[in-house]
């Protein structure tokens, strides 16, 4: 019994790491400058959980293997109460290898969280709602018109309440697809109209929640011209599966382009851009 | 009977009415058991809330036409829509981690053995331990009740007459919220969507009732443990089981009234029109907030207070799923390998760490939800440290194996399981626990997997130990052991197998709480995983169906047994199968030594009871936690 019990435990944590380093299955292509590094961060990650979940689990099939009770012999087990020496090693080992992989894993955090965009970043409101997402463009004065919640009317396409009569509002556009430029940074400013909505777009490794009465700001830099899908990762209700949408990742030429279209002639360009760029190869 | 005991505690004699012996008893035995048949039916409903996710996730638009009597809204002609895989995915989340994980490890086996183990005769407080179960029960029957009340039209109706906010019959088997319920969608009521009327009113509820319930519990517990210790049980002498259960206890009785608040709060907005958790301007299905009657004037309130209060009592609450698991794991281990617990002193202090660290990391659930990212780090750095004590356990684990002379019982192999799946996905908290890695993993398939491993099946073994290994003390009869084996191979195989592809589906990506993975190009690849892991859950709770059949044969026809059939140490061995009434027929037992002398040498048994005295059985008296 203890044998078996010890080559199952193997034959599952051989399969388990064939699994993980079989390439088949793994993140999308990165896509953002903060990426690789994030990368780096759960690839060392993953090795020293890996070495830890393989070496526990085969102490374990070793330990059943090798003290099964064989029944051949009347010797009893070994009379020990532990050990003071080694609670102190192992201790101090695990804490000093957890410890110094969660300081590390604040680097990336660090960058993208603790400060502000940096300046001449391309701006972007977001705003979510129940099954759908609005983008708020500037426009050519770089300045977003007004918004506010009374003048939100989803019956008139007025999906961010942007009031008309504010002037900075005149060459704004909202769509229901991201455009942003590559190679630049990105400030997105989130917000939701009704329930918390996440903002999840795999390839540029970050989420953030939109949620209601909120702000939030996040940046991020895009490094390379495409078109990804764009998911919503909080459960916002009936149809969250639904909630899709798609961020293109444009050459400045083409950002520049839409900055001075009108609210029609942005959807329209919106819909050419997204049927030029292919989605990436899974 | 009435001799004068160091605490003053009032005895109470046997009941002999049926109604007062198995129904309203006050006998903490009794109250275990009753714990445990609730687990047994919540874990039933969970487990097939679990397998109609799967087929849905796996075979969408297929049609299983019962489905089709039973909930003629939410799945039509019998395929399910995407509400009512919401509905489930809530339904099960709640059912299992309050009605499972928080019954039976802790208000089940804690109930019946922790006062036998530190040899007292019940409970400090027989009739609030009553009072604990009926009150869970009820909480229990409220959860039930959002099924009926969303699956079933006219029930719903009726149900709308308690106010707007209670209309149900959305066609869902409860709310949309997932076991979280976070607000404003939780608070907004039914213009938010399908199942947040009356369905969500009653989660609530029932969550409030289940608090006190285990408020109640909680306190029992405590002062039982502190005052009820027999002559000689100190507490460096109590089991690990015992330490366990105590931990539990206080991180309930700390945690669970603040979700208790939180819970009264979101019921009144939702029913009173408060604003606790709902900010102002919100425009949801086409309404303004104040605008219309149906969506009356909300201002002031953060969604992100409702995830501090959720997540202050829902982290600790992992820990009172886990505790009592390795509680019953050291000890089981200990038995079955014939050698004391490696490191006892370690296993205490390691408990209590786990337990006091456990209130200082609740944001990591919280790093992306809009709160400071400076707290994120703090909550970040704190969250890897608990992954010290967690290893330190299984280092002990692992030494308390090492130089044993192993018997595989059924008890043993879930204990040996429990080690392994505590291992297998408590590990992944170093990933998740990182600010900058749950950038890319909150909310996808990797956290499913982890916390299923580590707080869901790692404990569920450890109720299995605990079950397998108790079972004869409490019925006086075997469960079987060649079904318990087949059980526990085909169970360990299939949680792997079901859990460890989930973890690269979150790598991909693949949100959790999706109804569907149609939508979307980059997780296509994952088919073929989805499916695997469809099949393996499938199997696996059909498995389960032998483990239902073992134990309700057991307790009528099993193998007789003896008083102390494991050839163990602790208290609850030495009093007769199954105990008597007052535990140990009136006679309290005097400790003269620790929990886990085995393998003493010179002794005449490879085991020496806490109770064996006489300086001539050598032995550890437990007061000295390292003798070589």
């Amino acid at each position: 019994m203890g044998r078996v019990l010890a080559v199952i435990i193997w034959i599952i944590t051989l399969l388990s790491v064939l699994l993980f380093v079989s390439g088949k299955w793994w993140f999308p292509a990165a896509i953002s400058e903060h990426a690789p590094a994030l990368d780096r961060q759960f690839m060392i990650t993953i090795v020293v959980v890996g070495i830890a979940f393989t070496a526990a689990q085969i102490g374990l099939g070793w330990m059943v293997w090798k003290y099964r009770d064989t029944g051949k012999s009347s010797d009893r087990a070994l009379y020990s109460h532990g050990s003071n020496r080694l609670e102190v090693i192992w201790t101090v080992i695990t804490a000093v290898v957890f410890i110094a992989l969660g300081v590390m894993g604040q680097s990336v955090w660090a960058s993208l969280r603790l400060h502000d965009a940096p300046a001449g970043a391309y701006s972007v409101e977001v705003v979510a709602q129940q099954f759908q997402w609005n983008f708020h463009y500037a426009g050519k004065d770089n300045k977003f018109g007004r918004t506010d919640p009374q003048l939100i009317d989803d019956g008139t396409l007025n999906f961010v309440g942007l009031d008309p009569s504010d002037p900075a509002a005149a060459d704004d556009a909202v769509t229901a697809a991201l455009a942003i430029p590559v190679n630049r940074p990105v400030e997105l400013r989130l917000r939701s109209k009704d329930v918390i909505h996440n903002f999840w777009v795999p390839q540029l490794r970050f989420k953030q929640d939109l949620v209601p009465g909120m702000e939030i700001k996040v940046h991020f830099t895009a490094n390379k011209v495409g078109k990804y899908e764009l998911a919503c990762a909080e459960l916002c209700g009936q149809l969250h599966f639904k909630m899709k949408s798609y961020m293109l990742v444009l050459p400045e030429d083409e950002i520049q382009a839409l900055q001075g279209l009108s609210q029609e002639q942005f959807q329209t360009k919106m819909v050419e851009l997204l049927a030029k760029y292919p989605l990436p190869n899974y | 009977m009435s001799v004068e005991t160091h605490d003053g505690v009032h005895r109470h004699p046997a009941p002999t009415g049926f109604i007062r012996k198995y129904i309203f008893s006050v006998d903490h035995k009794v109250i275990g058991i009753q714990y445990i048949m609730l687990a047994l039916a919540a874990v039933a409903v969970g487990m097939v809330m679990s397998l109609l996710m799967r087929l849905n996730l796996s075979w969408p638009g297929t049609s299983w036409p019962i489905l089709g009597t039973l909930f003629p809204t939410g799945a039509p002609n019998g395929v399910m829509n995407p509400e009512f895989y919401l509905s489930l995915v809530t339904m099960h989340g709640t059912i299992m981690v309050f009605f499972v994980l928080t019954t039976a490890p802790q208000g089940g086996f804690g109930n019946y053995f922790l006062p036998i183990q530190i040899g007292a005769e019940d409970m400090a407080f027989p009739t609030l331990n009553m009072l604990s179960f009926w009150v869970t029960l009820v909480g229990f029957i409220v959860i039930l009740l959002a099924i009926v009340v969303e699956g079933n039209a006219s029930v719903g109706a009726w149900f709308s007459g308690l106010g707007p906010s209670f209309t149900g019959g959305s066609g869902t088997v409860g709310p949309i919220g997932g076991w979280t319920g976070y607000a404003p969608l939780s608070a907004l009521g039914k213009i938010a969507g399908p199942g947040q009327g009356a369905g969500m009113n009653l989660w609530v509820i029932s969550i409030a009732i289940f608090c006190v319930g285990s408020l109640l519990g909680a306190l029992n517990f405590i002062t039982t443990l502190l005052n009820m210790r027999t002559k000689g049980m100190s507490l460096m002498r109590m089991p690990l089981t015992c330490w366990a259960w105590f931990t539990t206890a206080v991180l309930a009785l700390l945690s669970f009234p603040v979700l208790l608040g939180g819970g009264i709060l979101l019921l009144l907005d939702r029913i009173a029109g408060t604003s606790f958790f709902i900010p102002s301007g919100l425009y949801v299905s086409g309404l303004l907030s104040g605008s219309n009657p149906n969506f009356p004037l909300h201002t002031g309130g953060s969604p992100i207070l409702w995830q501090h209060l959720f997540w202050f009592f829902g982290h600790p609450e992992v820990y009172i799923a886990i505790l009592p698991g390795m509680g019953a794991t050291s000890h089981i281990l200990a038995t079955f390998a014939r050698k004391p617990v490696f490191g006892y002193r370690a296993m205490v202090f390691a408990i209590f760490a786990i337990g006091l660290l456990g209130f200082f990391v609740w944001g990591h659930h919280m790093f992306i939800s809009g709160m400071s990212p400076y707290s994120a780090i703090a909550f970040s750095v704190l969250t890897l440290s608990i992954g010290v004590p967690s290893a330190v356990k299984t280092f002990n684990w692992l030494g308390t194996l090492w130089g044993g002379r192993i018997r595989f019982t059924t008890a043993m192999l879930f204990a040996l399981g429990f080690v392994s799946l505590f291992v297998a996905g408590g590990i992944t908290g170093l990933i998740l626990g990182q600010s900058s890695l749950d950038l890319a993993m909150h909310d996808t398939y990797i956290v499913t997997a982890h916390f299923h491993l580590v707080m869901g099946v790692a404990s569920i073994f450890g109720m299995f130990a605990a079950l397998y290994f108790w079972f004869p003390k409490m019925f006086g009869r075997h469960m079987n052991e060649k079904l318990g084996h087949i059980h526990f191979w085909l169970t360990f195989v299939g949680v792997y197998t079901i859990f460890v592809p989930m973890h690269i589906m979150g790598i991909v990506g693949m949100p959790r709480r999706y109804s569907s993975f149609g939508e979307y190009e980059f997780l296509r690849t994952l088919h073929p995983l989805v499916l695997l892991v469809s099949v393996a859950a499938v199997i696996t709770i059909v498995a389960q169906v032998l483990f239902y059949c073992n134990l309700f044969w057991s307790v009528f026809k099993g193998k007789k047994a003896t008083d102390n059939p494991w050839e163990a140490t602790t208290l609850e061995w030495t009093t007769s199968t199954p105990p008597p009434h007052d535990n140990f027929a009136g006679v309290l037992p005097t400790v003269y030594r620790g929990p886990y002398e085995f393998a003493v040498p010179g002794a005449p048994n490879d085991y020496v009871m806490q109770t064996d005295v006489g300086a001539d059985i050598p032995g550890g008296d437990g007061h000295n936690g390292h003798k070589h």
